[in-house]
């Protein structure tokens, strides 16, 4: 009985640091409709620098507490100058893209961190007059956990305070819903919104700085938590303040117990529950219907029409060279060439959901590694011979497709990504956990191609027709009546449902085939390498996928291929040639969101209209 | 007190505004008329800074405000209604109405919740409802009153009747004559000519991006040829 | 028979009663105007008409069949075709495209995936555009389109499935006086030679009183009014909660 009630406390004290952290996060969403992945990073800096502070400052309540608010604030400015730099610029870009600048801003801070304060761990000294602990029920607690259980609630009741009962704070929740129409008001809505980012940058901060005397600073701070601050966000409702409180104490309990009742499934446990709250409460826990933020809108997407003819030319010339420049390669350029095919299909798969679709995922790897897995167990378990696996992977991927996807589906914008996050990482945690069955950390070994396509120029062209001939049908499909049946419920969901259209069903196929896809891409990829691990199906790679198809384009067809070709073969050149390949990936990335926000393919496009005109 | 002269704007590629010019004397109400998508709207959105302008001079109480920021217009005392209404649906009418609120204007009486209810009785009814929960009518009488918390020395009236009662525009008539009887110069844009009438100085009409007739109320009216060729009605 | 019946309609939201007891009927080629104020419950009463909203009660039959809280693309396979106050087309395809989209859904061809749309259903779109007079604009995105042309594309897609009803939500708003009369009588044309029931809404009097066959007037959720539009006009109860004095709407 007191261990629980421990254990309860414990949890208050993570669901109150989680709570400052989401709330930053929810302020700065609900405001500026900013997806902000570099929330994790100005937590992480505020770690470092509350680090460096209170080890430089002199001793005592001033030296320590003076580092954390110094620390704080200077995070608070760090997000200011990002604000201005770079989100101020694309408030009008698409959500996603958005998020892939925040993304690159995620990469550089790592690498600028590792550069800064090393590699290794810091630790931090304790907070003075809260080292001890204090004893409830016979049991002793840690003091300074008590003071972290204070800090969540008066945080919270001040910034209900500052919306609700301030001048600023009415006219940040005005500049919410339309912020063109503050600034016709006579208020400068931009300085309005760079205040917005100082203070949620600010909590961010705080919530790392506080984290100091808890636990080791690392470079992996930044990550973890933003999947956390984000699990919160979405659960509690995007923009709500108490539903991320809520949600925050929900995950931060769910933690402390569930080591306790059921620790063979922790890892997925935090998803488990998002996905449940998401299935039964779309908007999450207070969240409302999101009513689309007026001034930031961009046009109607545009017309897909035939390829012209000098993209037909372009493309088949360049499929000319992948046939016949091939054997002239070693081994290790080959390999890479069939690994950039799987990347072409992968990416052109999650197109078919994002760009006709109009739907965002978050978790589109799962289907990458499912496909991957189901050739491999195939193989492994039942001894299935190459093209089985090949045949078993898209079905594999499909089937989970359609069960992840029926409850997708139903959901829009940033909620359905983060469902779609959810079940990857649920997918993911099985294929970690089940070792008795895929082998958990150590992945699947020797999943070898037969003999007749061993060798590794005959497994590229393999790899090469499935890829294009699944790539050229994607295509195909965009332009048939289902395509269009999908771009019909994107464009108008109300005109759709008018001319018979069920656009639930449109949606839920469209999400089954793109996993389909991205399964026969995995299971290639599988055979390539010879062996699958649950990586396959981690963030990172639903990452890499997005940023392909962004990269290049949603509003292309060619985008996604584009996307692939230039994401893939920028990753592989950098990581070979620098150690600073994160930091040149994220300025590469932040550069093309600020000059190139149609992607690769969408600016070649535009160039190509603005020449020859266009009606 | 707003003189416009030489406006020209783009949207994307497309001319929409083409050397527009057009003045509005102080106390005094003038009507911009012109069928849908004659430049209406655009041309208000243009002096409001809203639409870049790509060439041309707006000057508003002696100063030159073309290519100048929406919210810096806005503090001249250029106040704007736009035609979609636009309210802050979350928040409540007084809510609504602080978002607006500005220093008072010299020579001009300022403007207080308390004096915008006795002007719009309807919603000092409502003071605490969201703006959400409102009907057409109520939302149209918000929007001036909150533009009117900014203490404007003219505001741009975009399309205030579209899609009212006539009761209720009746009822707008009566709140825009008020409003000139205060001193407020008004810039109008319209369709409905019989609403119009009722209140206007002077007319000016644009078809396609250009002013092709202005004069006095009177002389429109008598002008069956002008009004059979751009308003038909 | 009616086209359309409507018998006891209600509706509440949240304890307020936005429909209440409204009955009515729309006879083969007739036009019949809903008006009244804002927040009368014009919008419920035709979301719950196309199946968008279900009723707390009575019933809507359309042909004599019950359809009473069918889903609304149920709701258009029966024949009901639905044009919006703010225009809904798909922004992303040409006018073409979208007339050909509610012509494939109409012969259920939505399911292929291989057969390019160019190619389906091109001619008979076409043969619609050139009736609403929009063929000269086929080729054109519908997201760069004048509102009025989009209006006329709306009007395509809700003929496509040969409709035995239309619902139209405020047709003219946002149009042009010029353009709000052709409109219209092209409407009263096609529901004429089609033996089509029309159901609008509107707030332009002119548009009323010209072109209705016969005018309800709904206020607070309740038919306070009905009948030819001379008779509505001269309702004293009419003019005091809508029409006001005339001044307006050049009805002295």
């Amino acid at each position: 009985m007191e261990n629980l009630v421990l254990q309860a406390l414990s949890g208050l004290a993570s669901a109150s640091s989680l709570f400052l952290v989401a709330s930053g996060l929810t302020v700065i969403f609900g405001v500026s409709r900013v997806v902000n992945f570099a929330h994790g990073s100005f937590y992480m800096l505020g770690a470092y620098l509350a680090y460096t502070l209170v080890t430089h400052l002199p001793r005592g309540h001033l030296g320590f507490w003076g580092g954390v608010i110094g620390a704080a604030v200077l995070v608070g400015l760090i997000g200011l100058a990002v604000e201005m730099l770079l989100l101020r610029r694309i408030y009008r870009a698409p959500e996603l893209f958005q998020l892939l600048a925040t993304f690159g801003v995620v990469l550089i801070v790592q690498e600028l961190t590792q550069m800064i304060w090393g590699a290794q761990d810091l630790l931090g000294p304790r907070a003075p007059g809260l080292r001890g602990s204090a004893e409830i029920l016979g049991l002793r607690f840690p003091l300074y956990e008590l003071f972290l259980i204070g800090v969540g609630p008066v945080v919270l009741g001040l910034l209900v305070l500052l919306f609700r009962r301030t001048r600023w704070g009415t006219l940040v929740r005005a500049a919410t819903q339309d912020r063109e129409m503050v600034g016709a008001l006579g208020v400068n809505q931009r300085m309005l919104f760079t205040s917005v980012f100082f203070l949620g940058s600010l909590l961010a901060g705080l919530g790392g700085a506080l984290q100091l005397p808890r636990e080791s600073v690392n470079l992996h701070m930044d990550l973890s938590i933003i999947t956390e601050a984000f699990v919160v966000v979405v659960v509690g409702g995007l923009g709500s303040l108490t539903g991320a409180a809520l949600a925050a104490l929900l995950i931060g309990e769910l933690h402390a117990f569930g080591i306790l009742i059921v620790p063979k499934i922790t890892l997925v446990l935090v998803f488990l529950v998002m996905a449940l709250v998401l299935v039964v409460r779309p908007h999450g826990l207070l969240g409302k219907p999101e009513a689309a933020a007026r001034g930031g809108q961009g046009s109607a997407e545009p017309v897909i029409g035939p390829a012209p003819a000098a993209l037909r030319w372009l493309a088949l010339a360049a499929l000319g060279l992948a046939v016949v420049v091939p054997p002239f390669l070693g081994d290790y350029a080959i390999s890479v060439l069939t690994e950039l095919a799987t990347a072409v299909l992968f990416a052109a798969s999650l197109h078919l959901i994002m760009g006709p679709g109009g739907m965002a995922s978050f978790g589109h790897a799962a289907y990458f590694g499912l496909g991957a897995y189901g050739a491999a167990l195939a193989a492994q378990w039942l001894g299935a011979p190459m093209l089985a696996g090949l045949a078993l992977a898209p079905l594999a991927a499909g089937v989970f497709g359609l069960v992840f996807g029926y409850f997708c589906v139903r959901l829009s914008g940033v909620y359905a990504a983060m469902l779609t996050l959810a079940f990857a990482q649920i997918a993911w945690s099985v294929a970690f956990q089940w070792v008795e069955v895929t082998g958990g950390d150590n992945g699947i070994l020797g999943v070898w191609p037969d003999a007749w396509a061993a060798p590794k120029l005959v497994f590229y062209y393999l790899a090469l027709a499935l890829c294009l001939g699944a790539t050229l049908l994607l295509r195909r499909v965009v332009h048939a009546p289902f395509g269009y049946a999908l771009r019909a419920q994107r464009d108008s969901a109300l005109r759709a449902e008018a001319i018979g259209i069920d656009a639930f069903r449109i949606r839920w196929l469209g999400f089954a085939l793109a996993a389909a896809a991205a399964g026969i891409a995995g299971g290639l990829f599988a055979y390539g390498k010879g062996s699958v691990f649950p990586t396959y199906m981690g963030i990172p790679r639903s990452v890499d996928a997005l940023l392909m198809v962004l990269l290049g384009g949603v509003q292309t067809l060619s985008g996604p291929i584009i996307g692939a070709l230039a994401f893939t073969g920028l990753q592989e050149q950098l990581v070979r040639l620098t150690d600073l390949w994160r930091l040149i990936l994220g300025a590469v990335i932040v550069l093309l969101v600020l000059f190139f926000p149609q992607g690769l393919a969408g600016a070649t496009r535009a160039r190509w209209e603005a020449r020859h005109g266009d009606a | 007190m707003l003189s416009v002269a030489g406006l020209s704007a783009y949207y994307g590629r497309a001319h929409i505004l083409d050397d527009v010019a057009l003045d509005v004397g102080a106390g005094e109400v003038v009507v911009l008329l012109g069928r849908n998508g004659a430049g209406k709207s655009t041309t208000m959105k243009a002096i409001m800074g809203l639409v870049p302008p790509a060439a041309g001079r707006v000057r508003f109480a002696g100063a030159e405000i073309a290519g100048r920021e929406p919210f810096e217009i806005a503090r001249l005392g250029l106040g704007y209604v736009p035609e979609e209404r636009r309210i802050f649906t979350e928040l409540s009418v007084l809510e609504n109405l602080e978002v607006g609120r500005r220093p008072p204007t010299a020579g001009l009486r300022p403007w207080t919740p308390e004096r915008l209810f006795a002007l719009f009785p309807s919603l000092g009814a409502m003071q605490d409802r969201p703006g959400g929960r409102m009907s057409g009518g109520e939302q149209q009488m918000l929007t001036i009153a909150r533009t009117l918390m900014g203490n404007p020395r003219l505001i741009l009236l975009d399309e205030p009747s579209e899609g009212l009662a006539p009761v209720v525009i009746e009822r707008m008539a009566e709140a825009i004559r008020a409003l000139k009887s205060e001193g407020l110069s008004i810039l109008l844009s319209e369709q409905n000519l019989h609403f119009a009438q009722l209140v206007s100085d002077r007319a000016t009409i644009i078809e396609k991006g250009r002013i092709r007739w202005s004069g006095s109320m009177p002389q429109l009216l008598a002008a069956d040829d002008v009004r059979e060729q751009y308003l038909s009605v | 028979m009616a086209t359309l019946e409507v018998t006891g309609l209600e509706k509440s939201f949240g304890g307020v009663r936005a429909v209440q007891g409204v009955s009515f009927s729309v006879a083969p080629g007739e036009m019949l105007a809903l008006i009244g104020p804002n927040g009368a419950g014009k919008s419920t009463c035709f979301n719950m008409l196309n199946g968008q909203l279900r009723p707390d009660a009575g019933a809507v039959r359309l042909l004599g069949q019950d359809i009473t809280g069918l889903a609304p693309r149920q709701v258009w396979r029966l024949g009901v075709g639905r044009t919006f106050q703010i225009t809904a087309t798909f922004g992303s395809m040409t006018v073409l495209e979208n007339v050909q989209m509610a012509l494939l859904s109409h012969h259920r061809r939505l399911g292929g995936l291989w057969r390019p749309v160019a190619r389906m259903d091109a001619a008979p779109a076409r043969a619609l555009l050139e009736r609403l007079g929009m063929a000269d604009q086929a080729a054109r995105p519908c997201g760069i389109l004048a509102y009025g042309d989009l209006k006329r594309v709306e009007l395509a897609i809700a003929l496509a499935n040969e409709p035995k009803l239309l619902l139209m939500d405020e047709p003219t708003a946002g149009m042009a006086p010029q353009e709000r009369v052709s409109l219209m009588a092209l409407t009263a044309q096609i529901a004429r030679e089609s033996g089509i029931a029309v159901l609008f809404t509107e707030h332009d009097m002119d548009v009323v009183f010209s072109h209705a066959d016969r005018i309800l007037v709904l206020d607070r959720g309740r038919l306070i009014a009905k009948g030819a539009p001379a008779v509505v006009r001269a309702d004293p109860r009419v003019r005091e909660v809508y029409l006001g004095s005339g001044a307006v709407t050049g009805a002295h």
